[in-house]
């Protein structure tokens, strides 16, 4: 790293948790900052050297003090601040006037920074900008405010180096890509003569344990591309020991379904008891109350075992992570929330509860256990389900074989571009021509056409509508000299209050409820216990009990932006928390499961009951090999069944179920109702579907006019237009005096939408929200791939009762609430009848 | 049939299922667009359409889509064009804000005289709209028909912000709008919020009709304070008028 700092070159450092990553990415700036002299007061010199982002605020008061440990142990007079949305006006205005040497920030700031007044001479020395956990940021619209934001203070400082500090990940070309500026820049400059293609004759072994590993020469023909990510070296870290991962073969059987692991809480317990410390990661956080609830069940120890999830007020929270850094726990209980960056604690061992999901997200979650590199880290994987035992088998392979879910290309999106612009031309005037390529010499946007730029920028002017009645209002102006900037100061000042790509959905405060006296009976809020998101409230009517905090409460009603709730008396909540995972099964995990399946000599590495079962399902049904796709119809009761078996993980489970539904419902066999889960779905019907040409069914041009029809109606159109108009400024979502809450925002988002898609359906926005609809909540790219995988190659089981593999998505039925023209239907049946009818040697 | 499949098939629509009921002895027909039918009068009526609250917003920097005005025209006209009313009455906060009429596109403003011409067209003042109103007289083209502050039909009385309940319930009778009253329906696992009517078979509160107007949740007390016995909230489908009981509204 050291190396590469003096070498003045752009460099990413990718290396497992725990390695010293963040101190090695700042290690050159300390030397620097060390042998430089005197600094000015004001004047050439005077301004920020180095910029660390983070993409949690937590992170930058924690690298703070790591990073003032040795600068104050050896003495450097160097000078280091955060700054987070929190930070106080008079410390924010101070750090204006009198720049500290290296200022800690998130990304968040850094749009801001690019939208102020006179950014261009602050950051005029910026040496060096240093981005922690970019693998956890850079695919998404975070990461593309942060790489147009790169692109700026490039600019401002042409001879300023970046950074990135990344968890090991499949392809670090791909970061290396979205890291590189347009050139593999004149770094060299300031007297310097070195040329590109003396990377790879760098020094290696470099600092103690980290190396740097040539990079690919530039093509002879031709500019070097930075799309590869030349001109950013890659400096690759010390593995450290491989981990050791043990998959927990329950005493009891592996249960059949179902995701909460509930079967082995006493074995987890036991588990807990053995270590100093352990993290519980969970996948959602009402599974993380659910299993908390659990182990507090059968604590007889009385052990401190504590709760963190991201919708526990903020109090609370630091409660629990100053408990584990003093060492008062025992166990935590958590959720995505401590998968990045801090340590609290001497963590000795992980457990996972239920299926992990991905490989890349299970070595982040391990690596927080054990942060000596020389000693393996201990995990212990606890499966939920028999289809679980397999994915988590297939976990702990892909981990011992170094494989990382692939990420798949993203492509910068254009609300978050709108938003840049609209802060460049709070900033200063721009000329559009170099606007443009500074914008397309960012990663995201390569590929920006001319014609996509200037849609965007009169989308930021007037709003982007055919009917041109805005001109007069426009937020950005064209001066005589044909520079943009923002019309008015008002306006400027407004969208600074705006900048950001984090849309949060909208929330509730949890409050405990009282009654005001009188006739009305009227609830009034009182103490704050947490935030959860409204859609769970949606679905709740007054009297409704659910867990939460780790208490079981009653649903009182929303006043305004609160949900009221009383405590229970129940021990059980009415209301199951929804146990499904959030993040969908990674596609490179899918295969290996997959090639699992198909392999009965790989099942003896799973415990005896679950291969029985793959037998039974052999026997009974059929196992069909990885790139072919096993559908079985069958009746049962009044109604007919379909359940097909494509690994896809739950989002393009979903809009496959969308898509056939509809073909179904043409052919006329009344299709009644779908569920899904990570392997598999099931749809059932009024006829039967064994007569259903399958091929035909499932062919992928359903993704083009089925999937438009059904997109424009969606909900998840709405909310994924929503995010697009906040992030681009359409929607303001602070205006000076009064914060908007999400809530309010939701319902006019709607409104817009439905007008627009009237009248103008081919706005900017709503391509912009289709496309990410596409990408992300529907999954469309996946299940094209999908359909186009399995073509021809649809094994077709007619059966005459639900199969050995069919069990876990049947029993999701009877858990999704069901009512009115529903309720007649026998979906109620608990999950021990279905198994057996399934195992009943003489039923029909 | 589940809640996400309900979602995914779109059921044929039918023609709009109205809602009839009886205040002050006067048939009211309450329409799935939002409008209130009066047939022994042959006059429609709607509340708060708030014309020209996208420009509004634009003026002061927030691009939303010019497209509201049209929007909430299309559907008036529609009403108009189905029941060929002789009289149509606006029940005040037509206009978004004081400008909004000199800032209504052309083709929007030569809609309102077609869809004016050959009736009785009355325009009630509403807080939103008092100023608009009152200047409209000096725009180079004003607007067509009337401007009254309320009007009496048989035993009802036509009004746009609701009275403060008294205990001698003299409200009998009265029509308003003014509060955009929206309704929380739960149902298959998750809710949905829709505009809706809002009576006691004395009263009766009239949804806000225009594209871009937000709604507030009937049992604000804003709204179920107006009422002496629990009111019923006829809640407006896609395709039919629903009434709902006020003890299962969340």
């Amino acid at each position: 790293m050291v190396a590469a700092g003096q070498a003045r070159q752009h460099a990413l450092l990718v290396a497992p948790t725990g390695g010293g990553k963040t101190l090695a990415g700042f290690l050159p700036s300390l030397i620097e900052l060390a042998e430089r002299g005197p600094r000015p007061a004001t004047g050439p010199g005077s301004g920020v050297h180095t910029l660390y982002l983070s993409p949690l605020k937590a992170l930058t008061t924690d690298v703070e003090r790591n990073l003032m440990t040795p600068i104050r142990e050896i003495g450097l007079n160097i000078h280091v601040e955060t700054r987070t949305g929190d930070t106080k006006q008079s410390k924010r205005q101070r750090q204006r006037d009198f720049p500290p040497d290296i200022l800690l920030t998130t990304p968040e700031q850094l749009a801001l920074f690019c939208a102020w007044e006179g950014a261009r001479s602050y950051f005029a020395d910026l040496k060096c900008v240093v981005l922690d956990e970019v693998h956890a940021i850079w695919s998404g619209k975070r990461g593309d405010l942060l790489s147009l934001g790169l692109g700026r203070l490039q600019s401002f400082s042409p001879g300023m180096r970046r950074v990135g500090l990344s968890a090991t990940i499949e392809d670090p070309d791909l970061i290396r890509g979205w890291l590189a500026p347009r050139l593999p820049s004149p770094l060299a400059g300031e007297g310097g003569s070195r040329s590109e293609t003396d990377e790879g004759l760098l020094p290696t072994a470099p600092a103690s344990a980290l190396e740097a590993e040539p990079t690919p020469h530039p093509s002879p023909s031709g500019p070097p591309s930075p799309a590869r990510g030349e001109g950013v070296i890659l400096v690759r870290g010390d593995p450290g020991a491989p981990a050791v991962i043990d998959v927990l073969i329950s005493e009891g059987k592996v249960p059949w379904a179902g995701h909460t692991g509930q079967h082995a809480i006493p074995e987890v317990y036991a588990a807990i008891q053995r270590a100093g410390l352990a993290l519980i990661f969970v996948n959602t956080r009402w599974q993380s109350e659910f299993v908390f609830q659990q182990l507090w069940a059968i604590n007889d120890d009385n052990l401190p075992i504590g709760l963190h999830h991201g919708s526990l007020a903020a109090e609370q929270r630091r409660k629990v992570e100053a408990a584990m850094a003093r060492g008062d726990l025992r166990a935590v209980v958590c959720t995505s929330t401590l998968d990045l960056g801090i340590d609290w604690g001497d963590v000795d061992l992980v457990i996972q509860m239920a299926a992990p999901k991905g490989s890349s997200r299970l070595v982040q979650r391990i690596g927080r256990a054990n942060h000596r590199l020389d000693e393996p880290s201990r995990a212990l994987l606890v499966p939920a389900s028999r289809f679980e035992m397999l994915e988590c088998q297939a976990a702990r392979e892909a981990v011992a074989d170094n494989a990382f879910d692939w990420e798949p290309i993203h492509i910068g999106t254009l609300d978050t571009l709108a938003q840049h612009v609209m802060g460049v031309a709070c900033s200063e005037a721009f000329d559009m021509q170099a606007l443009y390529d500074e914008i397309t010499g960012c990663g995201p946007y390569r590929a920006l056409t001319w014609e996509q730029f200037e849609e965007v920028v009169d989308f930021v002017a007037t709003g982007g509508y055919a009917l041109r009645t805005y001109d007069r209002f426009a937020r950005i102006v064209r001066a005589p000299d044909g520079r943009w900037k923002a019309r008015t100061k008002d306006i400027a000042q407004r969208h600074r209050m705006n900048v950001g790509a984090i849309v949060s959905a909208g929330t509730l405060n949890v409050r405990v409820a009282g009654r005001r006296g009188g006739a009305s009976r009227q609830l009034v809020a009182g103490r704050k216990v947490g935030e959860a998101e409204e859609w769970y409230f949606e679905q709740l009517t007054p009297g409704d009990t659910f867990l939460f905090a780790g208490q079981v409460w009653a649903f009182q009603g929303i006043v305004g932006t609160d949900a009221l709730v009383s405590h229970a008396n129940d021990k059980d909540p009415k209301i199951p928390s929804w146990g499904g995972s959030k993040f969908p099964l990674s596609t490179s995990l899918a295969d290996r499961v997959r090639t699992m399946v198909q392999d009965p000599d790989h099942w003896r590495v799973l415990p005896p009951d679950v291969q029985e079962w793959l037998a039974l399902q052999a026997e009974r049904s059929a196992i069909p090999d990885a790139e072919s796709m096993l559908v079985e119809t069958f009746p049962r009761g009044s109604r007919h069944f379909l359940v097909a078996y494509p690994f896809e993980g739950n989002l393009a489970h979903t809009t496959l179920c969308m898509l056939l539904t509809r073909r179904l419902d043409r052919l006329g066999v009344g299709p009644l109702g779908f569920v899904v889960t990570d392997y598999s779905l099931a749809v059932w019907s009024i006829k039967p579907m064994d007569q259903i040409d399958l091929d035909a069914l499932f062919q992928s041009d359903m993704l083009g006019d089925d999937l438009e029809a059904w997109l424009e109606e969606s909900f998840m159109m709405k909310r994924s237009f929503r995010n697009c108009a906040l992030i681009s400024g359409l929607i303001e979502r602070r205006q000076p005096g009064a914060e908007k809450t999400g809530r309010q925002v939701t319902f006019s988002t709607d409104l817009i939408y439905d007008v627009l898609r009237r009248h103008q359906p081919d706005h900017l926005l709503l391509k912009t929200a289709r496309a990410d609809a596409a990408s992300g909540l529907l999954d469309v790219a996946r299940l094209g791939q999908m359909l186009a995988r399995i073509e021809g190659r649809i094994r077709h089981q007619p059966l005459t009762r639900p199969s050995p593999f069919c069990v876990p998505v049947l029993v999701q039925i009877g858990r999704e609430r069901v009512g009115g023209d529903a309720a007649e239907m026998i979906l109620d049946e608990s999950a021990e009848h279905l198994i057996a009818e399934v195992m009943d040697e003489d039923a029909p | 049939m589940n809640a996400a499949l309900r979602q995914t098939l779109s059921p044929a629509r039918k023609p709009c299922g109205s809602l009839r009921v009886q205040i002050a002895g006067e048939t009211c027909v309450l329409r799935c667009s939002g409008a209130l039918w009066l047939p022994a009068y042959r006059a429609l009526v709607a509340a708060d359409l708030h014309l020209e609250k996208g420009s509004a917003f634009a003026a002061r920097g927030q691009m939303l889509p010019p497209y509201d005005s049209r929007a909430t025209l299309d559907r008036l006209e529609a009403e108009v064009a189905e029941l060929h009313p002789a009289m149509v009455v606006l029940l005040g906060d037509s206009f978004h804000d004081a400008r909004a009429i000199s800032r209504m596109p052309l083709d929007d403003r030569e809609r309102l005289d077609r869809l004016s011409a050959g009736r009785d067209w009355l325009w009630l003042e509403g807080n939103h709209d008092r100023e608009a109103l009152a200047n409209q007289a000096g725009l180079s083209s004003p607007l067509p028909g009337r401007i009254v502050g309320d009007l009496t039909l048989g035993g009802l009385r036509l009004t746009h912000e609701p009275e403060a309940l008294t205990a001698a319930d003299d409200r009998h009778g009265e029509v308003a709008g003014h509060l955009h009253p929206a309704a929380r329906v739960v149902g298959y696992g998750r809710g949905v919020r829709r505009p809706c009517f809002v009576t006691d078979g004395s009263r009766l509160l009239l949804p806000a009709f225009g594209a871009f107007t937000g709604g507030l949740n009937v049992r604000d007390p804003a709204v179920s304070g107006l009422f002496l016995k629990e009111p019923l909230a006829a809640v407006l489908g896609r395709d039919k008028v629903h009434a709902i009981a006020w003890s299962s509204l969340p």
